[in-house]
């Protein structure tokens, strides 16, 4: 099954004319993704590579029937992008833009939890879907990922593939990596995507990647005590990183003792979830709870 | 980004708080013409971005000119926690009735901005919170409605606020959410907000915290970034827009992603060694950006041995080899790299750094195996073995 993304979905992104845009948008069709549409303000009637380009979110629903949307454009603009493909009807939104204000994302959510209720966003801030053989919403580089049965959900991009990368040496793919980004106010929340993996025939085993700051891995790990029945194997980044100050993610910071990578391992460990000290402990975890005999790639 | 004290205070007083008339100064001479001009008695503030300033000497109380001479020489300069005080506000003292706290930040958790207020102000608040918590009125505010009157006032109440100044903490109760949202704040704390024993309401200190990704909004707030406070190498790497951050070790690491820098940290930690800073050189990043890169991790002459971990997604490879040989072909590095190269390109990277055969510099396979052996190279360095 995969989480999120497969076969049945319909891309348009947002921001499709851009450089990097364009870029990930025909990598993500070079997968196997069905891409349908664009949207670039004033540049509605032209097409990247045979990709029709619209210039509104509405006008793109209405001629292309996207189910999903990826938001490539400037912080500046991303946050109205977001709430136009959501009002024009958009079941999914993933929003790779980095950099988006605080106070907009606060709103963006807000809005979204009141006015469009079953609409949800992954991102901002984050590398995308990708379900390994069926559909790469995002800029995650999928050549090092197998279709398999481990699901990986990641506030960091790069130590997802690393992750991954570890996963796949050890012979395991994945159902679904979800990269929910490490920004202060994401869509969706570690808890929102266990419950997708826990719901999914494929996932078998969930590695779950976070960092310092914030109490996001404290909730999964509430989460995961009161509903998780599939093993969660977790990691957490940051053990080294000095008080006060920002690693990076606006997320990544530490101040105080809530949010440290000890406070967050221990609460993990605290509901049964093993937390490997390194992204290889992880993977050696995640082999040894699926035992040899698990069948990897599909 | 934090501002100090007196930038936070007339970013206030824009918004409509009550502030005491003061003056930002760098020298003992200003600081006396100032308090001259203010008119005593005057209090002078070392403006450095570390609490515990009081304890620390930094804050004094001058009743005449021979005294605010005297406080304004023994705290410029002072090293408060590593903070170095460059510059004194000076405002004329307040006589203190009653001292509160309030604040606004975002709450990650609920996702929305969460308002504390006590009538308990003056001491940390974490104290309060942790042996009154009664004490404290936490209040979330509908980010999309935002705050009114009437809740201000229920606030104000609800924490025991004296009745004859209810109505005045509700007006800063509002300026202070103002401020948080008109300003693109993470935080506003006022600690104290004073009651006077004229009864005016006013904000004797302040720590406000802006959100850079919001800059653009607020392009009159861009030279409040504080530059005189700020580590040399994290400046350079700002305005190159490079993610540094100094750590005390002697391992210098360069990485792409902020998880994956940390991770690695964490693992280079692991391994016995110590790392000298984070640096995460992005998403993207190519040969010329690498080269700066190398440049500000070796501008720390702490480091003996570098540490490059990529997992290239957008990166590539062979992008970061042709930085590396561009940064040796200029700087001439003196101590070991060691190079771990995954993702996007590493074949035609790897091949690049065979080829370009650098000196001491050392190819590694995994990222474990990276770590260790940049650690038993630093340790070498240590001794005095030539690398």
């Amino acid at each position: 099954m995969a989480v999120l993304v497969d076969e049945h979905t319909r891309l348009a992104v947002a921001g499709i004319t851009g450089r990097e845009g364009s870029f990930h948008t025909l990598n993500n069709r070079r997968y196997g993704t069905t891409v349908v549409g664009g949207v670039t303000p004033g540049k509605g009637g032209q097409d990247v590579e045979g990709i029709p380009v619209f210039d509104s979110w509405a006008e793109a629903v209405r001629e292309a029937r996207p189910n999903t949307a990826m938001i490539f454009v400037p912080p500046r603009f991303a946050a109205a992008s977001i709430l136009e493909a959501a009002a024009g009807g958009v079941e999914l939104l993933v929003a790779i833009t980095e950099g988006i204000p605080a106070h907009d994302e606060l709103r963006t959510y807000n809005t979204l939890k009141l006015d469009h209720p079953g609409t949800r966003l992954i991102g901002p801030n984050c590398p995308g879907i990708l379900s390994p053989g069926k559909a790469n919403v995002g800029i995650i580089p999928a050549s090092f990922f197998k279709e398999g049965n481990v699901g990986v959900v990641s506030r960091s991009g790069t130590l997802t593939y690393q992750i991954g990368n570890e996963i796949a040496q050890a012979g395991f793919g994945c159902s679904s990596i979800v990269g929910i980004g490490g920004d202060p106010v994401p869509g969706s929340s570690f808890v929102d995507v266990l419950e997708l993996f826990q719901g999914d025939d494929q996932t078998e085993l969930i590695v779950l990647s976070g960092e310092i700051g914030g109490s996001a891995e404290e909730e999964a790990a509430e989460y995961i005590a009161e509903h998780v029945t599939k093993p969660v194997v977790a990691y957490i980044a940051g053990f080294t990183a000095p008080e006060g100050k920002q690693m990076g993610h606006a997320g990544a910071i530490v101040s105080g003792t809530a949010g440290t990578a000890i406070a967050k391992a221990q609460a993990l460990e605290a509901r049964g979830v093993r937390v490997g000290r390194t992204p290889t402990e992880v993977a050696e975890i995640a082999v040894e709870v699926l035992g040899g005999a698990s069948a990897p790639a599909r | 980004m934090d501002l100090l004290e007196y930038q936070g205070k007339q970013l206030l007083a824009r918004h409509g708080l009550t502030v005491s008339p003061g003056k930002a100064v760098t020298t003992v001479e200003d600081a006396v013409s100032a308090a001259n001009e203010i008119g005593y008695p005057v209090v002078v503030k070392a403006q450095v971005l570390i609490g515990g300033r009081g304890k620390a000497g930094g804050v004094k109380l001058a009743a005449d000119e021979a005294e605010a001479r005297e406080h304004a020489g023994n705290i410029l300069g002072m090293d408060i926690r590593g903070h170095i005080v460059g510059t004194l506000w000076v405002e004329h003292a307040s006589e203190i009735a009653s001292e509160y706290y309030a604040s606004v930040l975002l709450d990650r958790s609920a996702k929305q901005p969460l308002l504390i207020f006590s009538v308990e102000g003056g001491v940390e608040i974490e104290q309060v919170a942790k042996e009154s918590p009664e004490k404290l009125v936490r209040h979330h505010v509908d980010a999309l409605e935002g705050l009114s009157r009437k809740e201000a006032v229920a606030i104000a109440t609800a924490a025991g606020a004296d009745a004859d100044v209810i109505q005045g903490v509700a007006d800063a109760l509002l300026a202070l959410y103002e401020v948080w949202t008109e300003e693109d704040a993470t935080l506003v704390e006022i600690n104290p907000l004073i009651v006077t024993p004229a009864r005016e309401v006013k904000a004797l200190d302040a720590k406000v915290s802006l959100d850079g990704n919001a800059l653009f909004r607020h392009p009159e707030n861009q030279a409040l970034s504080d530059g005189e406070n700020e580590d040399p190498i994290e400046r350079l790497a700002k305005e190159q827009g490079v993610q540094y951050v100094k750590l005390d070790g002697d391992i210098g690491v360069l990485g792409n992603g902020a998880g994956l820098v940390m991770s690695t940290l964490d693992v280079v930690a692991r391994a016995g060694g110590a790392p000298a800073n984070f640096l995460d050189a992005g998403g993207g990043s190519d040969a010329e950006k690498i080269k700066q890169a190398v440049r500000l991790i070796l501008a720390n002459d702490a480091v003996k041995a570098v540490l490059f971990n990529i997992f290239g997604g957008i990166t590539r490879c062979d992008e970061v080899a042709r930085g590396l040989i561009a940064a040796f072909e200029e700087i001439k590095p003196s101590v070991p790299f060691v190079v771990r190269l995954d993702g996007t390109n590493d074949v035609e990277g790897r091949k690049l750094l065979q080829e370009a055969a650098l000196p001491n510099v050392h190819p590694a396979r995994t990222m474990n195996e990276a770590a260790e052996m940049v650690v038993a190279l630093a340790a070498v360095q240590s001794v005095g073995s030539p690398g």
